[in-house]
């Protein structure tokens, strides 16, 4: 396989997950402002922050209000990691690799950002927000759904796996990391109805929320949480999970000592960890030596194959 | 009913599905008794499942505007198909293969013995000043002596029923894609009509040319490594470099992923390290192929390629230089060069064609411009033409001031009117004028598309088919009506 295409492969696997990554936070900060009375909603500038985004987007607005952000996320062409920009980015590497893909996912990929662009419109609305967004979050489900069915899985779908998983580990760490550390209040033993909620939204924005019950068979405490989010093996968006879906897709392409090496080193580092023992301070600077390591590991796979 | 042949004005033109007015041609019976039985919301049901079909399928080309730059466009087809009859087409076909030869044969003469310019068929001093003859190929011999090894030549008919050929495109000609994607798109959304006529399949394109390039690797074995050479994703003709690879299972390459070893060897960069390439079908023009041989700050190409293809360590299709006989001039001497190489009278008329280098034939020309088509002998496109009939006396100075500065490089036909087609227009129908371009493989054997491409001008009295200057396009029909 050639390196460029590879490298366009693993990049629009990238793009696609971080447009349904950018579609559920979205959507679930939408539902947890409903939720939350007046004078405790964190409101939308948290979700700046989990986007990376803060410099860019108060170069551009003065304010974090609804409109500014949600149209931010969801439209802006000068926010390249806008949901826009990433399905733009993607139709534009699943251009130049058509050989590779099966042609109903070319066609999906053009429709869902033909869509996206067309109607981009109704997220600006709440009452139609929902829809817009599950529509796009369906629309990379069936992507998935047909490289997944369709696709030889070959090394080229093992680098789009790769990029997926790493961009999904990437996206749990931000959420874990922005809802804990910079928007919850103080910790409690019992949590106050409000501080679940907020715990609920950061399942939720994972669709972790029904699995973290059925897992683990406990009400929603922030240990458990963190427990879940990170270290479960089974869970799709935990981080462990994504983790070791990357380790695999490595395992079977050539020469990949290197980045298996960097993947390893973060798998360590999140196996070894005490989520009860991760307070306030030590987890932003866990979440922030993940990140780290994840770079590392993006690093490792340009070097070696791109 | 919204589509009356009855009130279809043909006169004074060839039209190639209605013969005079409610008559429709033996071949074109059945769907023009179909079309007529369509209701108004059914014909614009049909248009808007064809758009919807070309926005799905992804269909589009890039058109270069001063406004937005390069931007991706919807491919402009039209619903109604061009059809021809398969008797006809049969003899085309066999004087678009003698041609091809032909044109083979003097490419490979050129860069050999120069036997027909030694024998006074070609002026010399037309090959020396060519602007694409390439001295650099002189003496090479390409696998089986073929150069042109897809050549796409442009048909048109005139008024009196006659088929020319307008053109022979010998370098990168493009359009195929869109002859095998207008045909799935009337599939989509006619597959009745599929079903009861006895329409020839055109699919077969991508296979022959997979097998016709993998017939030119240089190393013998089951599996040749053969890539398409891309410019890049903003070249206009991107679709179709990327539709073609697809089609063939091929690698779609672009300079930099091809590199020239000290072997002479082409490789190819893979996440596995270096892979051999056999062979190339390249959609980069010569100039651009190898910063070591042409134009030095070329990126598009792959330094060295020139070296390898000369050593025979990897073929090129179109062997570079091919395009010394798509020269406009030389067009003009192809029925010479046909009786001369291959002593037969040609199958297929020319255009006649009045050469500015000669004194009495410039004379003319600048004389009766109002009355001719003048062209640059090395553009493609439609770009740089002057269309007598509808140009400005302003113009046609322009014109004379250029054809007396650079005479060698200009030609000049009579004005053909060219055929006409059944062209939706809101939703009844209107004539349009089409050509025609078929495609030519030649490697171990010679392959001609079914049909072609018919690029349509949309704009009313327009004769201007290219789709960067307001062509459309529409499927071809070959019809057997005996079947």
């Amino acid at each position: 396989m050639l390196s460029r295409v590879a490298n366009d492969l693993y990049w629009m696997a990238r793009y696609i997950e971080r447009a349904e990554n950018t579609a559920r936070l979205i959507n679930v900060n939408t539902h947890l402002l409903l939720d939350l009375p007046r004078h405790i909603r964190p409101g939308w500038e948290p979700i700046i922050d989990i986007t990376g985004s803060r410099p860019l987007f108060f170069a551009q607005h003065q304010e974090a209000d609804e409109r500014s952000v949600v149209r931010f996320l969801v439209a802006s062409p000068a926010n390249p990691g806008s949901l826009l920009s990433s399905l733009y980015a993607a139709r534009e590497n699943a251009r130049t690799t058509r050989e590779f893909i099966p042609r109903e996912v070319w066609e999906q990929v053009n429709q869902l950002y033909l869509f996206a662009r067309e109607e981009s419109g109704l997220a600006l609305v709440q009452r139609t927000r929902y829809d817009f967004l599950s529509g796009i979050i369906r629309g990379v489900q069936t992507i998935t759904g047909m490289l997944s069915g369709a696709m030889m899985h070959d090394e080229g779908y093992d680098f789009m796996r790769l990029g997926r998983n790493l961009e999904r580990a990437d996206m749990t760490t931000r959420i874990v990391d922005v809802r804990s550390v910079t928007l919850l209040p103080e910790l409690h033993e019992d949590l106050t109805p409000f501080e679940n909620i907020q715990w609920m939204s950061v399942l939720k924005s994972l669709t972790a929320y029904q699995m973290y019950r059925r897992t683990m068979q406990v009400r929603v405490r922030r240990p458990d949480v963190l427990r879940f989010l990170l270290q479960e093996r089974c869970f799709p968006r935990s981080f462990y999970h994504a983790v070791s879906e990357a380790e695999s897709c490595l395992r079977q392409l050539p020469r990949p000592a290197v980045p298996l090496g960097a993947l390893h080193d973060v798998q360590d580092q999140v196996r070894a960890a005490k989520p009860d023992l991760l307070l306030q301070d030590e987890l932003h600077r866990f979440i922030d030596d993940l990140q780290l390591g994840l770079i590392r590991v993006n690093e490792a796979v340009a070097a070696t194959y791109f | 009913m919204a589509i009356r042949w009855g009130s279809y004005k043909v006169k004074g033109i060839h039209d190639e599905l209605i013969r005079a007015a409610g008559r429709p041609r033996p071949a074109a019976r059945a769907l023009c008794q179909y079309l007529s039985a369509l209701k108004d919301e059914e014909i614009a049901e049909y248009k808007a499942a064809a758009d919807l079909a070309i926005r799905v399928m992804g269909i589009t080309f890039r058109v270069y505007t001063e406004a937005e730059g390069s931007i991706d466009r919807a491919w402009p087809f039209d619903i109604i198909p061009r059809v021809i009859a398969r008797d006809e087409w049969v003899r085309i076909e066999a004087g678009l293969r003698q041609r091809v030869r032909a044109l083979n044969l003097f490419i490979d003469d050129v860069y050999h013995g120069q036997r027909a310019l030694k024998d006074g068929i070609v002026p010399a001093e037309l090959i020396a000043d060519s602007k694409n003859f390439r001295p650099q190929c002189v003496g090479v011999d390409p696998p089986r002596g073929v150069w042109a090894h897809i050549c796409g030549s442009d048909l048109v008919r005139d008024s009196d029923g006659t088929v020319y050929v307008l053109e022979d495109n010998l370098r990168v000609p493009s359009g195929v894609s869109y002859m095998l994607e207008n045909r799935a798109v009337m599939k989509r959304v006619f597959p009745e009509l599929f079903q009861s006529h006895s329409i020839l399949p055109v699919d077969d394109y991508p296979s022959q040319l997979y097998d016709m390039l993998a017939s030119l690797s240089p190393r013998p074995g089951p599996r040749p490594e053969v890539v398409v050479l891309t410019p890049g994703v903003y070249n206009s003709a991107y679709f179709e470099h990327s539709y073609l690879a697809q089609q063939m299972g091929a690698e779609l390459v672009e300079g930099g992923d091809l590199v020239v070893d000290s072997d002479d060897c082409v490789y190819m960069r893979t996440v596995a390290g270096l892979a051999r390439v056999d062979v190339i079908y390249r959609r980069i023009d010569d100039l651009f192929l190898d910063s070591e041989v042409f134009n030095a700050d070329s990126l598009l190409g792959v330094p060295g390629l020139m070296r390898a293809w000369k050593a025979g360590k990897v073929a090129l299709a179109n062997a570079p230089g091919a395009g010394v006989a798509d020269d406009k001039v030389i067009y003009s001497y192809v029925p010479d060069l046909i009786r001369y190489y291959l002593a037969e009278e040609p199958l297929l008329p020319n255009v006649p064609t009045y050469r500015c280098v000669n004194r009495d034939e410039r004379d003319y020309v600048i004389g009766n411009m109002e009355k001719l088509v003048v062209k640059p002998a090395n553009e493609s496109g439609g770009y740089g033409m002057l269309i007598g009939p509808q140009s400005t006396t302003k113009e046609r100075e322009r014109f004379a001031r250029l054809i007396r500065r650079d005479a060698r490089n200009y030609i000049a036909q009579p004005h053909l009117s060219l055929s006409t087609t059944p062209t939706l227009v809101a939703n009844h129908v209107e004539p349009r004028h089409v050509d025609l371009r078929p495609f030519i493989l030649s490697g171990q054997e010679t392959y001609v598309t079914t049909g072609g491409l018919t690029r349509v001008a949309l704009r009313k009295g327009s004769s201007v088919v290219n789709s960067s200057q307001g062509g459309g396009s529409k499927d071809t029909w070959i019809v057997d009506t005996e079947a």
